[in-house]
């Protein structure tokens, strides 16, 4: 389903980090962090766990403030329309309502017009392949179901920037498959990806791109061929040798 | 012991009678308590949502406050909307003392604070679970409260049947404003007080368990209902 | 602020208006403010209905102490004051509250107590020596005091018979601030004495072990007296619906209606209007 015909003629991206700082409690989380996410290729945050990768993330999407510096999208005036970027979270947060009724709500908010609703969350739900679970109440579904769920929501809004924050991390290997499928759809359709995530495997599968994240710094970015095969900085050769970073 | 087995004899007359009168103070009791319910649902339920969800200075002093409302003594009520109401005071023009009007009022002022405190407890927990992601998908403050409201509306569903509980309890307010009119203003409670100043206690026993009973028929149908609705949307 | 008041006022009186049944202006009725012991014995419930099928006048009545009934009267919240405290009437007329003041019935006053008589009076005659005796014994006794017409009664026969009861009084003497009924509870709880209106203690049900124990003394009776709110001072008293009342309850059909009303075959209320 396209939205061609609304499209603006400017795109969100790139979107501008400056000299990003966040604080929280007295501790420095994201230290001066300056990044460009352009359009185009799947980007993956990595990391160790307290990098600061879901704070980033977050800051990103426009869940948290940063303490100092400046975030800017590249058309942040454009008229508002519906929401054109998306986050899927690590637990997936579903209403009490059906699984499509989920969808179809973050539709609403998104100021689709109800006769429209229904026939895009159907959709939505049979591209991730849950259109059987459409009328079971989403809280009952598991969690691989769930974050399926999480993304079709997402993916019905046809956003062209899609965060993700260890999306599989509480899920079996069947279950990030199907994600990571969903994902590459996704990805497919034209969506920009940024993820989080600290599993390496998962990183190797679905990165363009590695961001690596350390101590609240960007301490290395390499399209991720390059990155895998010979990382520049001892940090990251570290990280993908298996050790323990802090 | 006897006497509490009058009572239930007493009770158990009266309803298998269907005594007109006391058909008439039970309409009148619902009256009074569902129409305050439905003013202080109306007015409590956005007042919880909006404490629970918006950020402003002084919120915990409120919040404090508005619990603290929840103990509001019903005889200290009925007195501030008798002088309010009275011919004497500044709203007299309405002429409203000693009519069930004045009683729903009493009885919303009394009840708004427990549904609008009891609201709020349970938004804020649900608004903890889904703030991220309703800010995520882009709702503002307003959609996102109604939002809530609507989710949470089985639990919602017990605060509004809690404020009727004390609505239908209640007697110093109804008695103050109301005047204990019989025919006009005597409902189930008054009645009872009533009776148990004459010293005809089997009867206000009797009373008494009539209006029991008709409360607890209506938790345990709202218990069904919730229930019902939990097995759907989990 | 006066247009903020009176769109509140607007609002609620639409409210007010769409909601209470009973509260209808097209019927006719007026506010009286009584006591209990009219109530609770019955007469109202007697008495009223003949006055409502001839004028077509409801007669709402709230109920409550000599002392609140006055009080309401005083704040305008009644259109008739209908109690038994002759010297609190005339307070009430002279401080220019009440108008067209009628004497229209007494009762009289009973003195209660327990079948073991501690003070030794019943079947006395005499209020005042039996009060000396309850005194004396220290025996318990509940009082009403609540400012009604019967603790203004109370009051005034203690005085009576030489005991200062504010000074004399110990734990042997209740005080329970209530009604007629809930002070009779209190005294068959306690097997304590108390003096009743004659009228509230026949219709009293929980009566336990007590019994009349002195009566008929002609300082007992208790002087009814009925007046309008006065409506120079409160322009909306229903001054024609009140004074049909207060008309009927004077009249012949009104002075037999009360006579008529017994319980258990004894007259309760004697009517003695005097006067054109």
């Amino acid at each position: 389903m396209d939205e061609g015909d609304v499209k603006a003629p400017t795109s969100l991206l790139p979107l501008t980090l400056e000299r990003v700082c966040f604080e929280a409690r007295g501790r420095r989380i994201i230290d001066e962090v300056s990044l460009v996410i352009r359009a185009g290729c799947r980007t993956v945050i990595l990391g160790p766990n307290g990098a600061g990768k879901s704070v980033l993330l977050r800051l990103c999407h426009g869940l948290l403030a940063p303490t100092s510096g400046k975030i800017e999208w590249n058309a942040p005036d454009r008229e508002a329309g519906p929401r054109k970027q998306a986050m899927v979270f690590q637990r997936p947060v579903m209403l009490r309502r059906s699984a499509l009724g989920n969808v179809a709500f973050g539709l609403k908010v998104a100021g689709v017009k109800p006769a429209e609703r229904d026939t895009r969350a159907l959709f939505a739900l049979e591209r991730v392949g849950l259109t059987h679970l459409a009328n079971s109440p989403a809280r009952v579904l598991s969690g691989g179901e769930q974050q399926r769920l999480a993304l079709a929501r997402a993916w019905a809004l046809n956003p062209e920037v899609l965060f993700l924050d260890e999306p599989t991390a509480n899920l079996d290997p069947g279950a990030t498959h199907e994600i990571e499928a969903a994902i590459a759809a996704i990805h497919a359709g034209g969506t920009k990806i940024v993820m989080v995530t600290h599993n390496l495997g998962q990183a190797r599968r679905l990165a363009d791109e590695i961001v690596f994240l350390h101590n609240g710094r960007v301490a290395e970015r390499a399209t991720a061929d390059v990155f895998f095969a010979g990382p520049a900085t001892a940090e990251a050769a570290a990280f993908l040798k298996g050790e323990l970073l802090w | 012991m006897d006497t509490i087995a009058l009572a239930l004899r007493e009770a158990v007359a009266m309803i298998g009678q269907l005594d007109p009168k006391l058909v008439d103070i039970v309409v009148l009791s619902l009256k009074v308590s569902l129409t305050a319910v439905a003013v202080a649902t109306i007015a409590g339920l956005p007042l919880g949502a909006a404490i629970a969800v918006a950020t402003f200075p002084g919120r915990k002093s409120l919040i404090v406050v508005l619990n603290a409302l929840m103990g509001l003594p019903p005889v200290v009520v009925g007195l501030l909307v008798y002088l309010l109401l009275s011919r004497s005071g500044p709203l007299g023009e309405l002429g409203m003392l000693f009519t069930p009007a004045a009683m729903i009022v009493a009885q919303a002022i009394l009840i708004t604070p427990i549904i609008a405190a009891l609201a709020r407890q349970a938004i804020e927990d649900a608004w903890h679970e889904y703030q991220e992601q309703l800010h995520s998908l882009g709702a503002g403050p307003v959609q996102s409260a109604l939002t809530l409201l609507w989710d949470t509306k089985f639990s919602l569903l017990t605060t509004v049947l809690a404020g009727f509980g004390r609505a239908a309890a209640e007697v110093g307010a109804v008695l103050i404003v109301g005047g204990n009119i019989d025919g006009v203003t005597r409902v189930m409670t008054t009645a009872i007080a009533l009776e148990t100043s004459k010293g005809d206690l089997p009867l206000a026993l009797g009373l008494g368990v009539v209006l029991v009973s008709i409360v607890l028929t209506l938790n345990a149908a709202a218990y069904l209902v919730k229930e019902a609705a939990q097995r759907r949307y989990g | 602020m006066v247009t903020a008041r009176r769109f509140v006022l607007a609002a609620l009186a639409a409210f007010a208006a769409a909601l209470a049944p009973g509260a209808n202006s097209q019927e006719k009725y007026i506010t009286v403010a009584s006591t209990t012991s009219t109530e609770q014995s019955g007469l109202f419930g007697h008495i009223l209905p003949n006055f409502e099928k001839k004028t077509g006048i409801k007669v709402r009545v709230v109920a409550q102490g000599t002392g609140q009934a006055l009080d309401m009267g005083r704040r305008g919240d009644a259109d008739v004051v209908f109690v038994h405290d002759p010297a609190a009437e005339k307070k009430f007329v002279d401080e220019g509250f009440g108008v067209d003041y009628k004497q229209v019935m007494y009762n009289d006053f009973v003195l209660i107590g327990p079948k073991s008589d501690p003070a030794k009076i019943a079947g006395g005659k005499d209020i005042l020596a039996a009060l000396r005796k309850v005194e004396g014994t220290k025996a318990a006794f509940v009082s009403r005091a609540d400012k009604s017409g019967t603790h203004a009664a109370e009051l005034r026969y203690w005085k009576a018979a030489g005991v200062d009861i504010a000074a004399q009084k110990g734990p042997w003497y209740k005080e329970t601030g209530s009604g007629m009924g809930p002070a009779l509870n209190t005294a068959s709880s306690m097997n304590g004495y108390i003096l009743a209106d004659r009228g509230t203690w026949l219709a009293f049900k929980n009566r336990g072990d007590l019994s009349i124990l002195v009566e008929g003394d002609q300082k007992l009776f208790n002087q009814y007296g009925i007046m309008l709110v006065n409506p120079a001072k409160h322009p909306h008293v229903k001054k024609d619906l009140g004074t049909a009342f207060i008309n009927w309850v004077v009249s012949p059909e009104g002075q037999k209606a009360i006579a008529d009303y017994k319980v258990g075959g004894e007259q309760l209320f004697f009517p003695n209007y005097k006067g054109g």
